[in-house]
C-alpha cells in the first residue's frame, strides 16, 4: 500500500482551507495551545498525585479546570471524573452504573440515535445478562417521552439519552425527558452524552436533574484527550479501569495536564460571550444551509430547523452521490467535511442516525456533516458555497443514478 | 496482523478519481451493463463497443466513493482492443494491481468493476449475439455473483425491516 506521506504530496496544500469537520475533532486556537505548553517543562510538569513542586502545580491545574467546568455546568456538588476522551467517560457511565448496580436491574435504555460510545459499551453488556433497549426517534431526531415512560419498568437500570445529536443537531429535551423517568422511578439512573451541547446550549445539571453527564474537550476547541463524566452525588459507580496512580478513585492513569490546562482555556474562551458566540454560530449556521439548499438541486436536509437545532450543525444528503467521494472531492477543493457513507465508516455500514430518521440508504451514503465555529466568518462560508455546487456537479456527471434521475425528469417534461 | 485500516489512496486511483477516462454513457454501445446498488453505496455501469469479437471502445459510470470511480475507469482502458475472451480473463487483483493497491476495505470496488466487466459480456453473448462460446463458464462467476449477492442483500434489509425500496 502506499504511504500517507506520498499520497499527501499528491493531495496537495489547498491555496485556501475551510474547517469543518469539528464533529471529528477540532481545530485548537493559539491561545489554548500556549496555555498548554508551560506544562510539558516549565511548571506542572510533575504527577498531580506526588508530594513535590511540579505535582502540586499539576494539581493546581485539575482543581481550577474542575471548578470551571462545574460553573459551567451549574454543578453544585458530585464529582467530575477526568478520563482521556468522551468515549471512556461514556464507557465508564454505562459499564460503571452496570457494575457498581446491584444486579437486580437489567434493562438499559438509549436512543436510537446515540453515539458509538453509549451504543457499544451498552451492547457489550448484552453478554453478562444485561438487556439493551433502543428507543426510535421521530423524522427530526427526538424521543418521545410518552414513549419512553411506556419502556421503563421494575428492571430499569439507567435511560442514557444524549443532549444535542452528534450527526443532525437535534437538542433533545432532557428536562423532560429526566422526569418522565424519574415520576416513575426515581432510583433509575440518568445519563446524558452532553459531548455535544456543552459550549453550545446552557446546561444546568441542577435544574435538569442528570445523574450522570459528559463532556469532551476537544469540542470545545480545546485539545484531544480529555473526557470528563459527571456524577451526582450518591450515584454508585464502580471503575472499570484498573491501576494505580491518579487523583481520582474512578480513573486510573495519570492526568494528561498539559491537555487539561489546554481545555481549562477553551472553557474560558467558549463561555465568555456565550452568546455572541451562538449567535454567530447560527447566523454561519443558516448561512451555509440555505446557500447550499438554494443552489444544489436534489438534497434533504437531516435534523430539525431553527432553535431546535445545534448553532453549529448543518447536515445534508446529496442524492445521487456517495458521501466520501464528495468528502475526497471537497478535500482536494480545501473544504473539510465529513459524510455519513458506508465507505467512510469502515464498517461498510451507513449512519445509524441518519437511518433512524427514517432515511433510505442511498440518503444516508450522500449525508455530510458541515460544523461551523465561532472561529469561522462569512467569507469562510462563502467560500464553502463557491464549492459545494460545482463538486457536486462534478461527482453527478460521473454518477449514472444522477443521469438517470435527469433522464426521468426530461421524459416527464417531455410527456 | 494490524487492525488498523488507513483510508488512503494510491496516486493513480487520485489521479483517476480527478480525471476519470472513459467517463459516461455511450450511445453507440454494442452492450452494456450495471452492477452494484444504490442501497449499498456502489453502482458501476459499463458501456463496451464490440466489433469481431473484440472491445474496440469502452465507457464507465460511477456511483460511489473515490476508489470506485477509479477501479470503473481503469478496467475500460484496461478492455480496450481486448478480445472479449481476454477481457473476462481479467481479475480483480489485476485491477487492484493497476491502481497500484487498495486498502483491504476497498477490495469490493475491483470486484465490483469486474462484476461490471463480465456481466457485460455475458449480456452480449446471450442477448445480443445469441450464442455461447466454450470458454464463457455456464455459472456465474465470483465476481458477478458478488454483484448479485450486493443487491440482493439489500433488497433482504429492506423487506426484513419494512422499508420499501
Ligand atoms: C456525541 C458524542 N459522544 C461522545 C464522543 C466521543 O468523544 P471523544 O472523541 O472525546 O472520545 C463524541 C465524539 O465524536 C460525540 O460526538
Amino acid at each position: 500500500m502506499v504511504k500517507v506521506s506520498e499520497f499527501l504530496k499528491q493531495h496537495g496544500k489547498p491555496s485556501r482551507e475551510v474547517y469543518l469537520d469539528h464533529e471529528n475533532s477540532g481545530w485548537v486556537p493559539p491561545e489554548v495551545v500556549e496555555a498548554m505548553l508551560p506544562y510539558f517543562n516549565q511548571r506542572g510538569y510533575g504527577h498531580p498525585s506526588i508530594t513535590n513542586l511540579p505535582g502540586w502545580e499539576a494539581y493546581e491545574v485539575v482543581e481550577s479546570t474542575l471548578e470551571k467546568v462545574n460553573k459551567t455546568i451549574n454543578a453544585r456538588g458530585g464529582e467530575l471524573v477526568i478520563t482521556h476522551n468522551g468515549t471512556e467517560a461514556n464507557n465508564l457511565a454505562i459499564i460503571g452504573t452496570a457494575l457498581g448496580s446491584g444486579r437486580e436491574r437489567r434493562k438499559i435504555i438509549t436512543s436510537a440515535i446515540e453515539h458509538v460510545s453509549i451504543l457499544f459499551p451498552a451492547r457489550s453488556l448484552e453478554e453478562y445478562g444485561y438487556r439493551v433497549v433502543t428507543i426510535p426517534v421521530d423524522k427530526e431526531g427526538f424521543v418521545d417521552p410518552d414513549m419512553l415512560s411506556m419502556l421503563i419498568d421494575y428492571e430499569t437500570l439507567m435511560v442514557s439519552i444524549q443532549m444535542v445529536n452528534h450527526e443532525i443537531g437535534t437538542i433533545q429535551n432532557i428536562k423532560t425527558l429526566v422526569e418522565t423517568v424519574k415520576d416513575k422511578d426515581d432510583r433509575i439512573i440518568f445519563h446524558t452524552d452532553a459531548v455535544d451541547a456543552y459550549g453550545r446550549i446552557k446546561i444546568d445539571v441542577e435544574e435538569l436533574g442528570v445523574d450522570l453527564m459528559t463532556l469532551s474537550s476537544h469540542k470545545i476547541h480545546g485539545p484531544r484527550g480529555v473526557g470528563v463524566l459527571y456524577v451526582r452525588e450518591g450515584v454508585r459507580l464502580k471503575p472499570i479501569m484498573h491501576g494505580a496512580l491518579s487523583t481520582q478513585k474512578m480513573w486510573p492513569g495519570v492526568e494528561n495536564i498539559p491537555a487539561i490546562a489546554g481545555f481549562n482555556k477553551a472553557i474560558d474562551l467558549t463561555f465568555t460571550n456565550f452568546d455572541d458566540n451562538v449567535k454567530k454560530m447560527k447566523m454561519l449556521r443558516d448561512m451555509l444551509m440555505d446557500g447550499i439548499l438554494n443552489n444544489v438541486p436534489e438534497v434533504l436536509l437531516n435534523g430539525p430547523r431553527g432553535d431546535k437545532r445545534a448553532p453549529d450543525n448543518v447536515n445534508i444528503s446529496f442524492l445521487h452521490v456517495e458521501g466520501e467521494s464528495i468528502t475526497v472531492e471537497l478535500s482536494l477543493r480545501g473544504v473539510y467535511v465529513s459524510s455519513g457513507s458506508a465507505c467512510t465508516s469502515r464498517v461498510l455500514e451507513p449512519s445509524h442516525v441518519i437511518l433512524a430518521i427514517g432515511r433510505r440508504y442511498e440518503e444516508a451514503h450522500g449525508s455530510i456533516l458541515f460544523k461551523v465555529s465561532r472561529y469561522h466568518n462569512k467569507e469562510d462560508i462563502e467560500y464553502v458555497l463557491s464549492q459545494v455546487p460545482p463538486a457536486i456537479e462534478r461527482l453527478r456527471i460521473i454518477s449514472p443514478l444522477a443521469r438517470e434521475s435527469r433522464e426521468a425528469v426530461k421524459k416527464v417534461v417531455e410527456v | 496482523m494490524s487492525t488498523r485500516t488507513p483510508l488512503i489512496y494510491t496516486p493513480k486511483i487520485l489521479d483517476l478519481f480527478r480525471n476519470p477516462k472513459n467517463l459516461g454513457k455511450m450511445e453507440d454501445a454494442t452492450v452494456s451493463s450495471q452492477a452494484g446498488s444504490p442501497a449499498c453505496g456502489d453502482v458501476i455501469t459499463i458501456y463496451l463497443k464490440i466489433e469481431d469479437s473484440r472491445i474496440i471502445d469502452a465507457s464507465f459510470e460511477s456511483y460511489g466513493c473515490a476508489a470506485n470511480i477509479a477501479a470503473a475507469s481503469i478496467i475500460t482502458e484496461m478492455v480496450k482492443g481486448k478480445t472479449l475472451k481476454e477481457a473476462w480473463d481479467i481479475t480483480w487483483e489485476d485491477v487492484t494491481n493497476e491502481l497500484g493497491g487498495l486498502p483491504s476495505i476497498k477490495y469490493h470496488c475491483s470486484i465490483l468493476a469486474v462484476g461490471g466487466l463480465k456481466r457485460a459480456i455475458r449480456k452480449y453473448f446471450q442477448e445480443i449475439v445469441k450464442m455461447h462460446p466454450d470458454w464463457l463458464p455456464k455459472d456465474l462467476s465470483k465476481e458477478e455473483r458478488q454483484a448479485l449477492e450486493e443487491e440482493e442483500l439489500i433488497e433482504r434489509i429492506y423487506r426484513k425491516y419494512g422499508v420499501v425500496p
